[in-house]
């Protein structure tokens, strides 16, 4: 069966004066994957995470991103696709409520449109209890899931996460990871960058940026089996070493 | 539209739930007001003065009299010597010294005109223009009831020196200068804390991914502000009229335009100081070193500029605030309708769209 492509990258490149931070980089996503997007920091894959969902120009190369080119029709691109970010990226002075209802206005939402998402979303998180609260007064773990959920308000076909499990516990990263599992499988495609290792296991495939290159892209199984180790980490450390 | 709307309605929740941003929109305002308002008061009550009296006749005797009846002086002692008024200023009691000439009442008798000097010590120049003012009045008031008595067509010369300052502006201005520190403070201030804090907390990256374009961000984060600027400016020619009968002598229309007018100016200062910031510190600090300081030191409010070294003369000509200050002075105090202050309108509107213009090519539409 012929997998269908939602995103595809070739030679994506950017450069920030001499230095080289993404380096002609190119894979494809398919639609309905977990497409796992590894590296160390300052691997370079925030930069190239940028340059797909349209805030960062490419120097060189291109990238389709939901059937749209990421420079050309970069607001076609922004409808399509959902964004959570690494720092926190709903407003803590507003409520729950009246952050759903922002985002999902300024994605286009009509109101009865709002209202029916907003009750939906009580009831899958059963959060009657603080959908008038201030967002800053929530657990982290909590205002992660929101943020997920607000990311995925206008029923993006892909959603990019960065790092969106930073500092939290495992019980909720686990729980968190239920969630993106729910969506994907809804037909959502998930692109993620994250630092864990065993959440890499989780992917349907992984790519890992070494020095703005793409090093290693496949699913974790194959990737152990090429490197003869027996975990992700492995992996990794492996790469990152040849390199070095 | 709709996207817009929701913007701004975030922003007012913003606003209204930092208790910190409240109290510079709202508290600010009327705190420096009713301040500079009391500080810069035209009362003086006992004032002590000392009086240098070369005739010693009848008539400045009964001067003298009047003076000491008024609640306004108490005379503390008599000079003999013009060279003692300089020492009796520097002890610092005596803030004004009454000076007859001689042949004071003869003067008067014949060639109907007669000199008294009022020679104030005008390191405090407020304190000086009123004394000087007011002995006028107490001496005119004086003149006005021989003429009725004596039916006698006489003229008391007041001759006022100011010691220390020679160049005394008058100091009537807070009220225009307030409204500008606090409109340059709310606009542009608040609004590039406003953006810098969405870049902090990451959630401008949010925002430049979804649908909404930058310019829409812009104008929906500056937008409350312009509304909220226009109540400051209202609240406070209201509180300047009743509290301090600040006149309005111009039109109220033209007034509020120009208002407007250099709001815009300050907003777009605000944004090309939140796309040099990336921290809310750091546009907190350029914005109060940056602007406050200019606006407070250089645009006329405290310091006239006249009495500038030319080099700062010449530099206060690119602080917004100076034009702005002109032309509500012209309004407010003469009166006076577009056609005088065309100019210094041009110049606001050249420079608004200056700061626009650089504001929109500094501001990245793509995060680097």
């Amino acid at each position: 069966m012929e997998k269908e492509k939602i995103i595809t990258v070739k030679n994506l490149t950017k450069k920030f004066g001499d230095f080289t931070a993404v380096e002609a980089i190119s894979f494809d996503v398919y639609k309905g994957e977990i497409f796992g997007f590894l590296g160390a920091n300052g691997a370079g894959k925030t930069t190239a995470m940028k340059m797909l969902i349209g805030i960062s120009n490419p120097t060189s190369g291109e990238a389709n991103v939901a059937g749209f080119d990421v420079q050309s029709n970069s607001e076609m691109v922004k409808k399509n696709i959902g964004y959570m970010s690494q720092k926190f990226s709903m407003y803590d002075d507003l409520t729950v409520k009246e952050n759903i209802v922002f985002f999902g206005g300024i994605y286009g939402l009509s109101r009865a449109e709002i209202k029916i998402k907003t009750a939906a979303l009580v009831a899958e998180l059963q959060i009657e209890d603080i959908i008038n609260s201030l967002v800053g007064s929530l657990p982290l773990g909590w205002k992660q899931k929101l943020s997920f959920s607000v990311a995925l308000l206008h029923e993006p076909k892909i959603v990019f996460l960065d790092e969106p499990t930073g500092g939290v516990d495992p019980i909720t990263r686990r729980q968190f990871w239920e969630m993106i599992y729910t969506q994907a499988y809804k037909g959502t495609t998930i692109f993620v960058t994250t630092h864990y290792m065993d959440e890499a296991e989780y992917c349907d495939r992984v790519s890992i940026m070494v020095a703005g290159k793409i090093e290693a892209l496949d699913t974790p199984k194959k990737l152990k089996e090429q490197f003869k180790v027996d975990s992700m980490n492995d992996v990794f450390l492996k790469l990152a070493r040849n390199i070095e | 539209m709709k996207r817009f709307i929701g913007f701004i309605r975030k922003e007012f929740y913003h606003i209204f739930r930092d208790k910190r941003s409240l109290f510079i929109l709202f508290g600010m305002p009327i705190a420096q007001i009713l301040l500079f308002g009391f500080a810069i008061t035209n009362e003086i009550k006992n004032v002590t003065i000392a009086v240098l009296d070369h005739s010693k006749d009848l008539e400045t005797k009964s001067i003298i009299n009047k003076i000491k009846a008024s609640p306004y002086f108490s005379i503390e002692n008599q000079i003999d010597n013009e060279k003692d008024i300089a020492s009796e200023f520097k002890k610092g009691k005596i803030k004004a010294v009454l000076l007859f000439e001689p042949h004071f009442s003869k003067n008067l008798e014949t060639k109907k005109v007669a000199v008294v000097q009022v020679v104030t010590d005008a390191t405090e120049p407020n304190v000086a223009n009123t004394i000087a003012n007011y002995t006028a009045a107490v001496i005119q008031n004086y003149q006005a009831q021989k003429k009725q008595s004596k039916n006698n067509q006489v003229n008391i010369e007041v001759q006022t020196r100011m010691f220390y300052n020679p160049e005394l502006k008058s100091v009537f201005n807070f009220v225009p200068g307030v409204m500008t520190v606090i409109l340059m403070l709310v606009s542009a201030m608040m609004t590039s804390i406003s953006i810098t804090r969405e870049k902090e907390l990451g959630t401008m990256e949010i925002l430049l991914v979804s649908p909404i374009q930058p310019f829409q961000v812009i104008i929906g984060k500056v937008f409350p502000y312009i509304f909220l600027s226009i109540i400051n400016a209202i609240v406070i020619l209201l509180l300047g009229f009743f509290v301090f009968k600040m006149p309005i002598n111009g039109s109220l229309f033209l007034l509020l335009s120009e208002s407007i007018l250099f709001i815009i100016s300050a907003l777009s200062l605000g944004i090309l100081i939140s796309t040099i910031s990336n921290s809310q510190q750091t546009a907190m600090m350029l914005s109060l070193m940056g602007l406050m300081l200019p606006v407070i030191i250089l645009s006329g409010f405290i310091f006239p500029i006249n009495s500038m070294p030319l080099p700062m003369q010449i530099i206060s000509n690119i602080i917004p605030a100076k034009w702005f200050i002109i032309i509500i002075k012209a309004i407010m105090l003469k009166g006076v309708g577009i056609e005088y202050i065309w100019k210094e309108t041009l110049i606001l509107i050249g420079m608004t769209v200056f700061f626009i213009a650089l504001s929109i090519k500094k501001y990245k539409i793509r995060l680097e």
